[in-house]
């Protein structure tokens, strides 16, 4: 307790302009913004497998199966940010048990509940269900013990009980689209329905987060395509990795236009809260949000993926280039979180000053437990890879 | 008669206070605070403090004063040292004041209450004597009512893991009594009372003067009225 006072009193010291008493602590750090990232890269990633699967592009075969288990492996932990910030994380349930129908956070439970349960381990299950089937009879071990639960007794392979699964995990991803696009949204909404805070409170910030997630996800399952096939020393489709980079970069013209849009209607017409905001974003946020996410995450990228739709260079260059812009989004994505969530309690609601954010290496908030939170789903997809790998399947 | 707050009738009939089918005994407890009479002297954030158990930190408040200062050359100085605790004491020479005042804070019991509208769990909610609270043994800790209050009157107790806020000291109205805040207020610049009960002086209060409610654009439909509320208040 007594260090929390002392990081507290540090902050005081720290404080520009005048902010209420009680706002002198940040109540959301760096758990908050972990969770609209990792949930985004969630929809991102699962929107990719859909353009595959719905959209016909068939082209991004090689990434489907690795796209889906990489959402996957992310929505598994995506809610463990959230629950360990919570002060009292024990009564979490609550939120299933009691919910808030007025609450965007409450509603949130059981959208994630509905993408995790009826839409991702729906999906994956029918898509895997015949070569469950198959591994089982091939398999030894532990393997064999979890394909042969994991079938449900169900182990027909013959050509009729094929087409239907693939008929269901249609309707599914189609169903599934929409509820990615909920997913995201309404994490949006979280923060775009606070009306006291006007770096939040805007229409456009669902769409925003959705757009933003998507370019994450993509990123994220090329830059994982590409780490997965030099593991395994197989040979990366150019094909494949030149459409995701289009899509990223339409994406990403998309996200980017959106953003200034926001900040455009800002700027135009400033109202109460422009002149703290315009501060805000000149000096507080001048290294996250100008630097790291406009130019590093966005400008950059855009110009490189952008270059390459005129001119393709020699696939080695054009490797090396996908994968460095595929990590510049990802920071980008990263510190656009940070902005939003770090930003907007920057400032004071009394539009009269700024309070500090002193982020620590340990502790439930600190730098060290981000890191866990981000290394355990690649451990987790690592994990799923081994066991159902998606490039043994069937096709 | 009363700025952009709403009148005590369409008060009484807000919908919180729809939960009982006979409404006519029932309270509609609301504040009026008066800021030609404030001094700054900082007693009722102090009894309050006292009263409700609120950790002595400078950084957890139920209520606190502001000290306004508004320079000759426009600018305008907002401090609060500990909420006002100890005394408001003015650090601008006199010469250089256009004017200056203090602003009693507080939670606005909102009949539309942001934080009502975001805790996920139901666990701060609006009393049928429309008073904001907050049932501790519920809270998750989420914080995300404290995000959602326009007007920063809600904090975590780090001691109770639980978020805080003034309950217009709900144990002493129950009791017939008056909140600490305005039971020690030397100049009575905070009246409390029923916004139903039209001989009380909370009535009288809102009657005789044109008061405002803070940050009115919000539509919160709060019950803590202002009388000379100055543009220069957030």
């Amino acid at each position: 307790m007594e260090q929390h006072f002392q990081h507290l009193f540090e902050a005081l010291s720290q404080v520009d302009g005048y902010i209420y008493p009680n706002e002198i602590d940040l109540h959301w750090g760096l758990m908050i913004v972990l969770y609209p990232y990792i949930t985004g890269l969630v929809a991102g990633a699962f929107i990719l497998a859909s353009l595959e699967r719905v959209f016909n592009i068939k082209v991004l075969k090689p990434t489907y199966g690795l796209a889906l288990l990489t959402a996957l492996a992310f929505l598994v932990v995506a809610t463990l940010p959230l629950v360990s910030h919570l002060q009292n994380p024990l009564r979490s349930y609550e939120i299933f048990m009691t919910p808030n129908p007025t609450s965007a956070m409450a509603i949130f439970g059981f959208v994630y509940l509905w993408y995790l349960m009826a839409v991702l381990l729906l999906e994956i299950w029918f898509d895997y269900r015949r070569d469950f089937v198959i591994w089982s009879k091939e398999s030894k071990g532990f393997k064999k013990i979890f394909y042969k639960i994991i079938t449900l007794g169900i182990n027909d392979t013959d050509e009729n009980s094929v087409k239907l699964d693939d008929k269901i995990g249609y309707f599914i991803t189609v169903l599934g689209i929409p509820s990615a696009f909920l997913l995201h949204g309404y994490v949006g909404f979280i923060f775009g329905s606070i009306k006291a805070n006007p770096w939040w409170s805007t229409v456009l910030m669902p769409v925003i987060f959705l757009f933003s997630a998507m370019v994450s996800g993509i990123a994220l399952v090329m830059v994982i395509y590409m780490v997965v096939s030099w593991i395994r020393k197989v040979k990366i489709d150019m094909d494949c990795l030149d459409t995701i980079a289009k899509y990223l970069f339409y994406i990403l013209i998309i996200d980017f236009t959106l953003e200034s849009l926001d900040q455009i209607h800002r700027i135009y017409e400033a109202e109460e809260s422009f002149d703290i905001i315009k501060v805000l974003v000149s000096g507080k946020l001048n290294i996250t949000l100008l630097f790291m996410q406009v130019i590093f995450g966005t400008i950059i990228p855009l110009s490189v993926i952008g270059f390459f739709q005129i001119y393709k260079p020699s696939e080695k260059i054009r490797k090396v280039s996908y994968f460095l812009t595929g990590i510049f989004v990802l920071i980008g994505i990263f510190f656009m979180r940070w902005n939003v969530v770090i930003g907007g309690q920057l400032f004071s609601k009394s539009l009269s000053g700024f309070t500090s954010f002193n982020a620590v290496y340990y502790g439930m908030e600190g730098y060290i437990m981000t890191a866990v939170w981000l290394i355990l789903p690649l451990l987790i997809l690592t994990f799923l890879l081994w066991l159902m790998p998606p490039w043994k399947k069937i096709s | 008669m009363y700025a952009f707050a709403k009148p005590i009738e369409l008060l009484a009939q807000s919908k919180d206070t729809d939960l009982k089918e006979d409404k006519t005994d029932q309270s509609l407890w609301g504040m009026g605070v008066d800021l030609e009479s404030c001094i700054g002297c900082g007693k009722c954030a102090e009894a309050c403090k006292i009263e409700n158990n609120v950790p002595k930190e400078p950084f957890y408040f139920r209520t606190w004063v502001e000290q306004y200062t508004v320079k000759n050359d426009g600018e305008v100085k907002i401090e609060s040292p500990n909420g006002g605790i100890g005394g408001l004491k003015q650090s601008v020479p006199t010469e250089d004041i256009f004017k200056s005042f203090m602003v009693p804070k507080l939670c606005n019991h909102c009949s539309e209450a942001p934080c009502v509208q975001a805790c996920p769990v139901g666990a701060t909610f609006i009393s049928p004597d429309g008073v904001v609270l907050v049932d501790e043994s519920y809270c998750i800790g989420c914080s995300y009512c404290i995000q959602a209050c326009p007007y920063g009157a809600r904090y975590m107790n780090p001691y109770t893991k639980v978020v805080d806020k003034c309950t217009f000291c709900y144990h002493r109205i129950n009791d017939g009594l008056e909140p600490a805040c305005v039971e020690v207020c030397p100049t009575n610049a905070r009246i409390f009372g029923d916004l139903r009960d039209k001989k009380s002086d909370l009535v009288k209060f809102l009657q005789k003067n044109p008061t405002q409610v803070l940050k009115p654009h919000l539509n919160t439909s709060s019950r803590v009225f202002y009388n000379g509320l100055s543009s220069e208040v957030k």
